[in-house]
């Protein structure tokens, strides 16, 4: 079977279906139908605009713009971060922690898979690098935003706990060591069902695109085995990184627990 | 006081609205610690035990807290809160391993087998004496006590005090915020009271 291709009017027929489901909540007086046409509208518009800017990315394959793109996709990723935050460190550090942590675990392990596996030629080709950095990206957003939160709050709400530990002459990093757990394993969880669930309650997004791409489903999985497993170590990597820094800056080097460091609510 | 015979004492201790504040303790002493509500009881417990940033700085036998590690000062002058912390659910957990319950707990009116039970079961009043028993040990030189009685009826704050006068005989000094007079009285020998952010020995 040869690949299945869309054309515009296929997706004008798809379409139907949103525009059916507004039809109805609107019908029912649901108020939902509004938000349910913008959000339709909106995927087209964005996704369209990537694809295009993509298509001329991968034409010109200038390391430049390349590097501007990555550069935007880092700053629109550490953004969402800190507006995940319910509580969020005070001044630069409310962003720098999610965005610093971020960045290096994606770094690294886009670096690992382009210079250790996917190998392309030249190593930076666009049409590799650019949904790689994406997807990797995207899933240590994730982890990071769900640890640091997972992290913060837990800290804010067990305060005389990790105090009564303090006071009795525990050091900063054994008082908070629960709470990193509980938060790692928050930020972790996403992945790890991921990974154990793929295949077998769902089939994960990008087998399911290129099988129906015709590509061969034992090659469809490897990809997937691969991409999972860079995605559990940034996300690990990331969620970790953001634990022992956050850690760090929300006590201090006489062993104090300092929320007065996290930006008031 | 000369400062040689000190155990504790504390130098231009300041932070927030509270300070400058000096004061001396000797070994074996207790200085009941008064004042109204919000004037900086917490907050001068808090600075002796280094969990605030503050200024001033406060010495045990002379040698300075900014001095030595941080922990190792708070295991020999020890906070316990008016509000307990439980870091596990297990009563047992906050305890050391050779902790003798059997004779610990019944001190203080508490079951010795309450070291089984989770933290939950545990009532306010037990927290409260659990907190101040699991701070206690032998590396302790001065207690900071942040009402340790309050809320509890008069036969388990007997219990409490004399707990308290076995480690003031034992050399431990104790510096006790209380807003009770009586108690005060009774296990004090010395009554301080911060009014507008200054220590002063309080008027009877």
């Amino acid at each position: 079977m040869s690949p299945l291709s869309v054309g515009y009017s296929d997706l004008a027929v798809a379409a139907i279906l949103v525009v059916l489901n507004a039809a109805l909540t609107w019908m029912l007086d649901l108020g939902l139908s509004r938000i349910i046409l913008i959000a339709g509208a909106r995927a087209i518009v964005q996704l369209l605009l990537v694809g295009m800017v993509l298509k001329t990315v991968f034409a010109l394959a200038s390391p430049l713009l390349i590097s501007a793109v990555a550069l935007a996709m880092f700053v629109m990723a550490s953004y969402e971060i800190s507006s995940r935050q319910e509580r969020r460190f005070a001044g630069a550090w409310g962003y720098g922690i999610g965005a610093g942590t971020t960045m290096l675990a994606t770094l690294l392990v886009t670096a690992f898979a382009l210079l250790g596996t996917l190998r392309p030629v030249p190593w930076y080709a666009p049409e590799v690098l650019i949904p790689l950095l994406g997807i990797i990206l995207g899933n240590v957003m994730n982890g990071v935003s769900v640890t640091l939160n997972a992290l913060s709050t837990s800290i804010t709400r067990e305060r005389p706990a990790i105090e009564a530990r303090l006071a009795l002459g525990a050091d900063r990093y054994a008082a908070l060591k629960p709470l990193q757990r509980g938060a790692l394993r928050s930020g972790m969880i996403p992945v790890i069902n991921q990974m154990s669930a793929a295949g077998v309650i769902t089939l994960p997004g990008i087998m399911t695109g290129q099988i129906l791409a015709g590509m061969d489903a034992v090659e469809a999985a490897k990809y997937q085995i691969l991409l999972l497993f860079l995605l559990a170590g940034g996300a690990g990597l990331g969620a970790l990184a953001a634990v022992y820094v956050a850690t760090w800056r929300i006590t201090d080097e006489r062993d104090r627990l300092r929320l007065d460091r996290l930006a008031p609510k | 006081m000369p400062a040689r015979e000190a155990i504790l004492e504390g130098r231009v201790l300041r932070r927030l609205h509270v300070g400058p504040i000096d004061f001396a303790l000797r070994p074996g002493e207790c200085v009941s610690i008064g004042g109204k509500s919000g004037a900086g009881k917490s907050v001068l417990l808090r600075m002796v035990a280094d969990l605030d940033p503050h200024e001033g700085d406060a010495l045990l036998d002379g040698a300075a807290c900014s001095d030595m590690p941080a922990p190792k000062w708070r295991r020999k002058v020890t906070y316990v809160a008016a509000e307990s912390g439980w870091w596990d659910e297990r009563v047992e957990a906050h305890f050391s391993s050779e902790t003798d319950f059997a004779a610990l707990f019944p001190a203080v009116g508490i079951p010795a087998e309450a070291w089984t039970w989770p933290v939950a079961r545990l009532s306010t009043g037990e927290r409260q004496r659990l907190a101040l028993l699991r701070a206690l040990s032998p590396e302790n030189r001065v207690l900071l006590l942040d009402e340790p009685t309050s809320g509890l009826d008069a036969d388990n704050t007997g219990l409490v005090e004399a707990l308290l006068r076995r480690w003031l005989a034992g050399g431990t000094a104790i510096l006790l915020v209380t807003h009770d007079p009586e108690q005060a009285i009774r296990i004090a020998s010395r009554h301080l009271e911060v009014r507008d952010g200054r220590l002063v020995e309080e008027t009877p």
